[in-house]
């Protein structure tokens, strides 16, 4: 294992794509002491900021407030970074495998065109999760983000395929342009969800405002739903798929655009 | 002063065909001969003139449209990093303006003919070609769809519209006139396109694209510019449109043209399911009409963004694709569309285009009046020009491309049948001394005396085309800037304009015009001489 224990945060944002397994893996302690980090315009080492204990391991933990560390396990393949405190921004950003867990919460493009692997956040996460980046068309296309806490603006916009998973409440623009994938929220959404979305899922396990141009369609208990829900089970998200319990009411759209997304908003038995 | 020594020399305007010959420098020009200076020891290389582009989109207000349109195209693009030697920029398709000059010269091209300028826009191009480094440059203004020319043309004032024409090329401190889809843009801010030459143009009774073209192609005779009317012909890019790219031409009958990007040209069929390449019997007729002169246009499997002045075309581009989609109008001049765009080879209609640019490359018999360009970046970029020259000199590895394709397109062209390998003096011809030729740059192109010092070594390499890519050294005007692959001095180009001769008193006539229709003051539309920072007037003969 490697330990990265941050000395004090940076006074702007640093730029660490280096902080992946992918690069320290193969190394001694010393060229991982060395590696090129971005404090603004200005190159500076790894341990201009980080005490480095261990080496040649895919397993990397990061101790103290990184909140001001972007790109951590940027397109990251295998092995775990394990994040005691606060991520910043852009953290598993076109991560192909491997797992990220963070303790505390995250900022934006939390997994941003992510194409595998498992991020799991203890807190709450920013905005646009699973993202694609302005002018993409596609945002993450495969892997698994689960988000105990809340989480921001445009989360999965224009995703692929995945799983997003939010404990907490999200925000506006949940699923914008979606092509695929799913989102599952536990605590519902603020405004606009699913707008211009083409296709794919959003769960909520509470009732949210719809726009207009969805359309109910039936109440069921989608068979699929029930394989995602034991998925969920083992990383700690449970979700209702029994009958007994209730059904899902079924909204199709966004009719403006037009797609054939869906969104299930659960309706337990007791319910009238 | 510098010689290159022991090359193999390919110059075909001088009749140099690999023969092995001292190439001497001073002062930025080729000379006879020199006492001392650097010698650069070319045995085992190839001694091309530095390439010559007729037609690319490099600067200017649609390109910075476009480069603002696609971030996710620079996120993967290379990079090029602030050093004592050069500037910071991002190459990809649409390369900012500082990795422009480095990608272009380090290709071995050291002339660039922007072909496309509204003179609204016209002082934002200039600044980016000045900041275009190393490549000596040019550009087009548009004129087609101009409403105070087309005006003219409906009340047949050809004398007037003369003298408006010139003016409006000094104005813009241009090099040329283009014709882009003539009257069609005019016809699109009505929502419409010019589909038929004979139609006339909305708002106008007798203005029809026909007459356009005609009265322009004869305006740039009598003005004697250099270039000929460079001219985009109607119904770019839909099956069918070769039977109007003919009419175009003959339209064009008894005056000097160069026709754009043919391939988007060269279509048959009457749908998108039924498109052929007719690259056939386009080729024939330029075959035969030596007034004529044009550009292949090619199209390469890939990303691309489509950038043309075109807007109609646009339109339907996005609708068909569904992709982005960007839309400028200029005012009284022109319009111009953006649309990001993949050729794919699975494609049929990719495929038949692909198809297209090679056939007519391979088609037209002479290479003095066929261009290699990729209408960069709408078929492809132009750092891929080294792609289209291997297809071109090896049948065989056109053969396996062709296998590629879907077994339909197979049916759609004529490519399979073409067993013409260009060898490494018609290639020369394409790149540099033909385009030289057609600009009216005699002192580009070739390796005469008195000829600038433009040279480009290349390794030769039996392999084909792929030596085209890196080359060993290119010297621009006497300076390396190139040395075993790598940039070494970063010197600035010049820009060849021209200035035609015009009544002064035609600034009275256009004064009030633009006061009513215009939303600049007149006074501060033409570009000033002093904005051009290495200005080189070239004379009209």
């Amino acid at each position: 294992m490697i330990t990265l224990t941050l000395k004090e945060p940076p006074s702007v944002p640093l730029e660490a794509e280096v902080l992946s397994p992918d690069v320290m893996a193969p190394l001694a302690n010393d060229a991982i002491r060395a590696l090129p980090v971005y404090l603004g315009k200005r190159q500076r080492r790894v341990d201009d900021f980080f005490t480095v204990e261990g080496a040649a391991s895919d397993e990397l933990e990061i101790r103290g407030d990184v909140g001001r560390v972007k790109w951590i396990g940027r397109g990251m393949t295998r092995g775990r970074i394990t994040l005691v405190g606060n991520a910043g921004m852009h953290l598993g950003a076109y991560m192909k495998g491997g797992t990220i867990e963070v303790s505390g919460n995250a900022s934006d493009w939390l997994g941003a065109e992510m194409s595998g692997g498992l991020i799991k956040i203890g807190g709450n996460a920013g905005g646009q999760v699973g993202a694609a980046y302005r002018g993409s068309l596609a945002g993450m296309t495969s892997g698994t983000i689960v988000i105990e806490g809340t989480a921001g603006l445009e989360v999965g916009m224009r995703m692929k395929r995945g799983i997003i998973a939010v404990g907490g409440l999200v925000r506006d623009f949940a699923g914008l342009q979606m092509k695929g994938g799913t989102i599952v929220m536990r605590s519902g959404a603020e405004l606009r969800t699913g707008a211009w979305m083409v296709r794919g899922t959003i769960v909520s396990l509470t009732p949210i405002p719809l726009l207009p141009t969805f359309t109910y369609t039936s109440t069921y208990n989608p068979t699929f739903l029930r394989l995602y829900a034991k998925h969920l089970e083992t990383l700690g998200f449970a979700i209702p798929f029994e009958d007994g319990d209730g059904a899902y009411l079924r909204f199709t759209g966004d009719a403006a655009v037009p797609g054939k997304g869906e969104i299930l908003v659960w309706k337990a038995a007791h319910q009238s | 002063m510098l010689r290159i020594t022991g090359g193999k020399v390919h110059d075909p305007a001088n009749g140099l065909d690999g023969v092995v010959k001292d190439v001497c420098i001073a002062e930025g020009r080729i000379v006879p001969q020199i006492e001392g200076g650097r010698t650069i020891d070319a045995s085992g290389l190839l001694v091309f003139p530095g390439g010559v582009d007729v037609h690319s989109h490099v600067a200017g207000a649609a390109l910075n449209f476009a480069r603002g349109l696609t971030p996710e195209n620079y996120r993967r693009a290379i990079s090029f990093l602030h050093t004592p030697e050069h500037r910071a920029g991002l190459g990809g398709i649409t390369p900012t303006t500082f990795a422009t000059g480095y990608l272009y010269a380090g290709m071995g091209w050291t002339t660039v003919n922007e072909a496309a300028v509204p003179l609204l826009s016209a002082r934002h191009t200039h600044e980016e070609l000045h900041d275009t480094p190393i490549v000596d440059k040019s550009c087009l203004v548009l004129m087609a769809n101009n409403e105070i020319v087309l005006d003219l043309i409906e009340q047949g004032e050809v004398e007037r519209a003369r003298h408006v024409v010139a003016w409006l090329i000094w104005a813009a401190k241009a090099y040329g006139v283009k014709a882009v889809n003539p009257g069609g843009i005019v016809n699109w801010k009505f929502g419409r396109n010019a589909n038929s030459l004979t139609e006339p143009v909305d708002g106008y009774t007798r203005t029809t694209p026909a007459a356009i073209i005609s009265t322009l192609a004869g305006i740039v005779d009598e003005l004697r510019l250099p270039h000929p009317l460079h001219i985009h012909c109607n119904n770019l890019g839909i099956p069918g449109n070769a039977s109007a790219t003919l009419e175009t031409m003959r339209i064009l009958d008894g005056h000097r043209a160069h026709l754009a990007h043919l391939q988007f040209h060269a279509y048959g069929g009457d749908d998108w399911l039924t498109m052929r390449s007719e690259a056939a019997t386009i080729a024939e007729y330029v075959n035969t009409h030596t007034n004529l002169t044009t550009d292949a246009g090619a199209v390469l499997f890939g990303d691309a963004v489509t950038i043309t002045a075109d807007g109609p075309w646009q339109h339907l581009l996005h609708e068909l694709t569904g992709r982005k989609w960007g839309n400028l109008d200029v005012e009284n001049e022109t319009g111009c569309g953006i649309v990001p765009y993949v050729y794919k080879e699975r494609n049929l209609v990719n495929a038949v285009q692909w198809a297209v640019g090679l056939e007519l490359l391979l088609l037209v018999s002479d290479p003095w009046r066929i261009f290699l360009t990729t209408d960069h970046p709408n078929g492809a970029c132009f750092w891929r020009y080294p792609e289209i020259i291997h297809l071109l000199m090896s049948a065989d590895y056109r053969r396996e491309c062709l296998a590629k394709l879907p077994p339909k397109a197979l049916k759609r062209i004529v490519l399979a049948d073409l067993d013409r390998e260009y060898t490494l003096s018609e290639i020369a011809i394409i790149t540099s001394a033909g385009p030289a030729r057609a600009l009216g740059l005699s002192q580009k192109g070739h390796l005469g005396a008195g000829a600038d010092a433009d040279v480009t070594l290349y390794q030769e390499n039996p392999g084909g085309g792929v030596m085209f890519a890196y080359p060993r050294y290119v010297i621009k005007s006497g300076e390396v800037v190139v040395e075993e692959g790598e940039i070494r001095t970063v010197s600035e180009g010049r820009e060849f304009i021209v200035q035609p001769s015009f009544d002064e008193s035609i600034e009275d006539y256009l004064r009030p015009l633009f006061q009513k229709a215009y939303t600049m003051s007149f006074d501060n539309y033409p570009v000033a001489m002093e904005r051009l920072a290495r200005p080189d007037i070239q004379p009209c003969k």
